[in-house]
C-alpha cells in the first residue's frame, strides 16, 4: 500500500518555482531516501507533506487519504523533525515530552515517555532545560517526539544533524528497527549520502525543483554500470582520443577529472586504446557509490 | 481544545517573561502607594485648592478607594503595553523560536490552535487584571482604610457613599478586562502576521499610541472616526463612577450616569475582538509555514 | 479743612455707636434669651449639598453645639463638604458672644411673615465676621435669616425653618447658601481627554451659586457635649 502518494506537486514561490510537478510514491514499510542539493526544494516538499505549506497545484495522499480533506486524522499517524530541532528553551526534555503528549488523541502516558526518553539516549538529561543541551542531544529529542506517539509514518529531515559518529550509527540503526522490526514507513532526507546508502531501501534525488532520479537504491546503483575515474599524464590527449573514439557516449561532465560512466567489460577496452596511443597511465578508479551517482544526475548528465 | 489551552497557559507561565509584567505592576502600584501615604495630603491638597476655597471637606478624603481610582487612572494606560509582550509573542514568538512548525504538524487544525493560544493569553490577561486589581483595590483598602469616593473629575465633583464603591469597581474591571482584551487580540494579529516578536510587541504598542492620540485630539476631522477606534472606548471604565441626580441635584445611589456609553463602548470593543481575532485566524490558516 | 471733616464725622459715628450700644434692642435681647435657654445640644439630621460642581447624595449628619459658640458637623461615617467658615457663624454664634452692636434697618416680608431686619455690627476686631444682617419675627424671637459677610470666607445667606423646637430656638431645617468659585483641574492630572463636552460643561458649572441643606430629626438639649468632640 501506498504510504505517501504525490502527484504534480508544484510550489510556487511568486516567479521562483521551488517545486515542479513532483511525483513519487512511498510503499509502506520502506526507508524512503530523498536527496538534493540545498535549495533543492526537499524542505518545501516535507512541509508540503505536512501541511505546512500549501501547494500551487497537485495532490498529496498519506495512508490513501487527500491530506487537505484528512489533515487532522492523517497527522495523528505522522511524526516529524524538520530541519533544525527548535525547541522551548525554557522546557526540560521530559517537559517537552509530556507537553507533546497531551497534543496527541492516542494516549502516551509516563512509560512512553521514559521508553521513548531511552532510545534516544536522555533518559539521565530528562530534567535539564533545553537551553543546556548540545546541538546533537537536541537532535534527538527532537526524534524522540517525533517517535513519542508511535506513528506509522516518520519523516526525519536532516536527523543526524549535529551528531558524532556514535549517535549517526544509533539513529541509522533506529530506522532500521523502526522499519524492518515495527513495520514504520520512514521518509529521510539527508545530505549524508553515505547514511542513505547504507539505510534507505528506495531513494528520489530533486535538483531544482524537479526530481532526476528515483526508484530503489539497487536497481539506480547499476553494478553493470561503473563510474571510471582515469588518471593520466596528459588528460587532454586522453580527452581527445575518448571523445574521437566510440567512448563518448560514457564521459561524464565533471570538472574534477575525466569520469566515465561505462560497462564494466569496456574498461579494459579503453585502457588498451589509452595505451597504444601512448597515454600514459597513472591510476583507473572505479567507483558505483550513491555519491557518485547523486553529483552525476544533479551535474545533468544522462544517467 | 482543552489541551491546546493548557499547553500554551503552561508555556506562558513557564517563562520568565511573564513574570516581568506582575513584577512590574506589582513595583509600580507599590512605589504609588508608598508615595501617597508618605505625602498624599499634598497630593490630595493640590488636587482640592478650587473646592478648598468655599467648601471644608471632612473626612477621610485620601482613602483605599480613591487611590485605587488613581491608581487605575494611571496604570490602565501602561498595561495595555504588558499585555503586548505576551499577546504579540504569542504566535510570531513561536516561528522565532521554530516551534511553530512542531505545533502545526499535530493532529489539530490552525483554526484550534490559534484559538487556543488566543483563549490562554485572554487567561493570562484577565489573571494579569486580577493582580492589578488585588493590589490597586484591596492592599490600597488595606493600607489606607476606605471612606466615601471623593472623585475630583476635570469639571465637576462627585461623591459617592462608601457603601456604593465596590460593585463600580467589580463593573469598571469587569469592563476593563474586554479594553485589555481588545489589546491581547490586537497584539496576537500582529503575532500572526510576522516572524518575530519585536514587531509585532512595538506594532501593538504604536497602534494603541496612534489611536489613542486620535481620539483624545479634539480635531473635527478625527470626529467622525473616533467612535470607532477602540482607544475611544477603552477608558469608559470611569463611566461607573459618575452618578446620576434627581431635579435636586442629590445624587441618586446604587445608579450610573450614562449606562448607554458602557454598553456602547463594551459592543464596539468585543466587535474589535471578534474582527482581530478571526483576522488572526485567516491569516494562519492561509499562511505558508517556513520558519 | 478736610482733615476737620473727617475727624468730625468719625467723633459722630463713636458717639451714635456708643449710644446704639447703651441700648440694646429688646428684639435681639429677646432672640439671646432664648437662645441662652440652650447650653448645649446633638442634633440628628439629613445633609443635601446641592452644588452645581458636586454630586453627593443625602447623607446623615450630627451637628455638635456648645455654649457660647462651639460648632462641629459630622457626616456618620463618609465624607462631608460643608461652607469654609459659614457653618460657625449660626446665630448662637453671632449672639452669644455680646460683642456687636445692633443697628435696626426696618421691616421685609418674608414668606408671608412681616420681620424686622437688624443689622449686627461686631466690636471685637477679632470675629471672624463683618457685618451681619438678621431676619427676625417679632412675633416669637425667631431668626428666619441671616446674611453675614465673613473677613476671609466670603457671604454666607442662612435660611432657618422651624417646628418642635421653635421655643428654644432652634431651627428643624436650616440651609446655607454661599458662591461657589469656578472649579477646574488641567486635564493631564484627571487624565480625561476627549470629552468634546468639556467646554460647554465647563461654561455651564460657572458663577454659581452653592446651598447646603440640614434638617434636623431630633435634638438631644442640655445633655452635655464633650469638648473634644469640635
Amino acid at each position: 500500500m501506498s504510504v505517501i502518494q504525490v502527484n504534480g506537486l508544484s510550489k510556487h514561490f511568486g516567479a521562483l518555482k521551488a517545486v515542479d510537478q513532483l511525483d513519487f510514491s512511498v510503499t509502506e514499510g520502506e526507508v524512503f531516501g530523498f536527496l538534493g542539493q540545498n535549495g533543492s526544494g526537499k524542505s518545501t516538499t516535507i512541509r508540503m507533506l505536512l501541511s505546512l505549506i500549501h501547494p500551487t497545484s497537485g495532490s498529496i495522499e498519506l495512508f490513501g487519504k487527500p491530506l487537505n480533506k484528512y489533515r487532522d486524522e492523517i497527522l495523528e499517524e505522522v511524526g516529524a523533525i524538520i530541519e533544525r530541532p527548535d525547541l522551548y528553551p525554557y522546557l526540560t526534555a521530559k517537559e517537552h515530552l509530556q507537553l507533546f503528549a497531551k497534543l496527541r488523541n492516542k494516549h502516551v502516558g509516563e512509560n512512553s515517555i521514559q521508553d521513548t526518553l531511552v532510545k534516544v539516549g536522555l533518559a539521565d538529561r530528562s530534567k535539564d532545560k533545553v537551553q543546556t543541551f548540545s546541538l546533537g542531544m537536541k537532535q534527538r529529542l527532537g526524534i524522540a517526539i517525533a517517535l513519542l506517539h508511535n506513528p506509522s509514518l516518520i519523516i526525519l529531515d536532516e536527523p543526524t544533524n549535529g551528531l558524532d559518529p556514535q549517535g549517526i550509527s544509533d539513529i541509522r540503526n533506529l530506522i532500521k528497527q523502526l522499519a524492518q522490526q515495527e513495520g514504520k514507513t520512514v521518509l529521510v532526507s539527508s545530505h549524508l549520502l553515505s547514511e542513505i546508502e547504507q539505510m534507505a531501501t528506495q531513494i528520489m534525488i530533486i535538483h531544482k525543483g524537479k526530481k532526476v532520479a528515483d526508484g530503489p537504491i539497487q536497481k539506480l546503483l547499476d553494478p553493470n554500470k561503473m563510474i571510471v575515474h582515469i588518471k593520466t599524464t596528459n588528460d587532454a590527449q586522453t580527452l581527445q582520443i575518448i571523445l574521437s573514439g566510440s567512448f563518448s557516449n560514457y564521459l561524464l561532465q565533471r570538472t574534477d577529472g575525466i569520469y566515465l560512466r561505462l560497462p564494466d567489460y569496456e574498461i579494459p577496452l579503453l585502457n588498451a586504446s589509452l595505451v597504444n596511443a601512448g597515454v600514459g597511465l597513472i591510476g583507473v578508479e572505479t567507483r558505483n557509490s550513491l555519491e557518485d551517482y547523486f553529483l552525476q544526475v544533479t551535474s545533468n548528465t544522462i544517467a | 481544545m482543552k489541551a491546546i489551552i493548557s499547553i500554551e497557559l503552561y508555556k506562558i507561565f513557564r517563562r520568565p517573561r511573564t513574570y516581568i509584567a506582575f513584577g512590574a505592576i506589582a513595583a509600580l502600584i507599590m512605589v504609588i502607594q508608598l508615595g501617597l501615604k508618605m505625602d498624599g495630603h499634598s497630593y490630595a491638597s493640590f488636587l482640592m485648592k478650587d473646592i478648598n476655597d468655599t467648601l471644608t471637606v471632612d473626612g477621610k478624603v485620601l482613602n483605599g478607594y480613591l487611590i485605587c481610582y488613581i491608581l487605575l487612572q494611571l496604570l490602565l494606560v501602561h498595561v495595555p503595553l504588558l499585555v503586548a509582550l505576551i499577546a504579540a509573542d504569542m504566535i510570531s514568538g513561536e516561528a522565532n523560536l521554530g516551534t511553530l512548525r512542531l505545533l502545526f504538524t499535530t493532529p489539530y487544525s490552525r483554526t484550534q490552535l490559534v484559538m487556543g493560544k488566543f483563549i490562554a493569553a485572554s487567561i493570562y490577561t484577565i489573571v494579569l487584571l486580577i493582580w492589578l486589581a488585588f493590589l490597586a483595590l484591596f492592599v490600597s483598602m488595606w493600607i489606607f482604610g476606605t471612606d466615601d469616593l471623593f472623585l475630583l473629575k476635570s469639571n465637576y465633583v462627585v461623591l459617592i457613599q462608601e457603601k456604593d464603591v465596590l460593585w463600580r469597581y467589580v463593573g469598571a474591571f469587569v469592563f476593563a478586562s474586554f479594553a485589555l482584551l481588545t489589546v491581547t487580540s490586537l497584539g496576537f494579529l500582529m503575532s500572526s502576521i510576522a516572524n518575530n516578536s519585536i514587531g509585532p510587541i512595538v506594532g501593538t504598542m504604536s497602534a494603541i499610541v496612534f489611536f489613542t492620540i486620535l481620539s483624545t485630539l479634539n480635531i473635527p476631522l478625527f470626529a467622525a472616526i473616533k467612535p470607532y477606534l477602540f482607544t475611544t472606548h477603552m477608558n469608559n471604565w470611569k463611566e461607573f463612577f459618575d452618578i446620576k441626580v434627581n431635579e435636586n441635584n442629590e445624587a441618586i445611589y446604587g445608579t450610573i450616569l450614562n449606562v448607554a456609553k458602557i454598553k456602547t463602548s463594551i459592543i464596539v470593543l468585543t466587535l474589535h475582538i471578534i474582527l482581530f481575532v478571526t483576522a488572526s485566524v485567516i491569516i494562519t490558516k492561509r499562511k505558508d509555514i517556513l520558519s | 479743612m478736610k482733615k476737620i471733616i473727617k475727624y468730625s464725622i468719625a467723633f459722630l459715628l463713636v458717639i451714635i455707636c456708643n449710644t446704639v450700644h447703651a441700648q440694646v434692642d429688646p428684639l435681639i435681647e429677646k432672640v439671646s434669651q432664648k437662645l441662652a435657654l440652650v447650653n448645649d445640644y446633638v442634633a440628628e439630621g439629613i445633609m443635601k449639598t446641592d452644588v452645581s460642581f458636586i454630586k453627593a447624595s443625602l447623607g446623615k449628619v450630627k451637628v455638635y453645639f456648645k455654649k457660647p459658640n462651639l460648632l462641629k458637623v459630622k457626616k456618620e461615617g463618609g465624607i462631608s463638604l460643608l461652607p469654609k467658615g459659614g457653618v460657625s457663624v449660626t446665630i448662637n454664634s453671632l449672639l452669644n458672644t455680646k460683642q456687636y452692636i445692633a443697628l435696626p434697618a426696618g421691616t421685609q416680608e418674608y414668606k408671608g411673615k412681616t420681620l424686622r431686619v437688624i443689622k449686627l455690627v461686631p466690636t471685637d476686631e477679632k470675629l471672624d465676621w463683618v457685618i451681619s444682617t438678621l431676619w427676625i419675627d417679632p412675633s416669637d424671637a425667631l431668626v428666619y435669616k441671616t446674611f453675614t459677610t465673613t473677613k476671609e470666607n466670603g457671604s454666607y445667606e442662612i435660611t432657618m425653618e422651624y417646628g418642635e423646637f421653635a421655643n428654644l430656638g432652634l431651627p428643624s431645617k436650616i440651609i446655607f447658601a454661599f458662591n461657589t468659585k469656578d472649579y477646574k483641574l488641567p486635564n493631564g492630572i484627571t487624565l480625561e481627554f476627549g470629552d468634546e463636552d468639556a467646554a460647554a460643561k465647563q461654561k455651564a458649572l460657572k458663577n454659581k451659586k452653592g446651598t447646603i441643606e440640614i434638617t434636623y430629626r431630633n435634638y438631644v438639649i442640655n445633655k452635655g457635649v464633650p469638648n473634644n468632640m469640635f
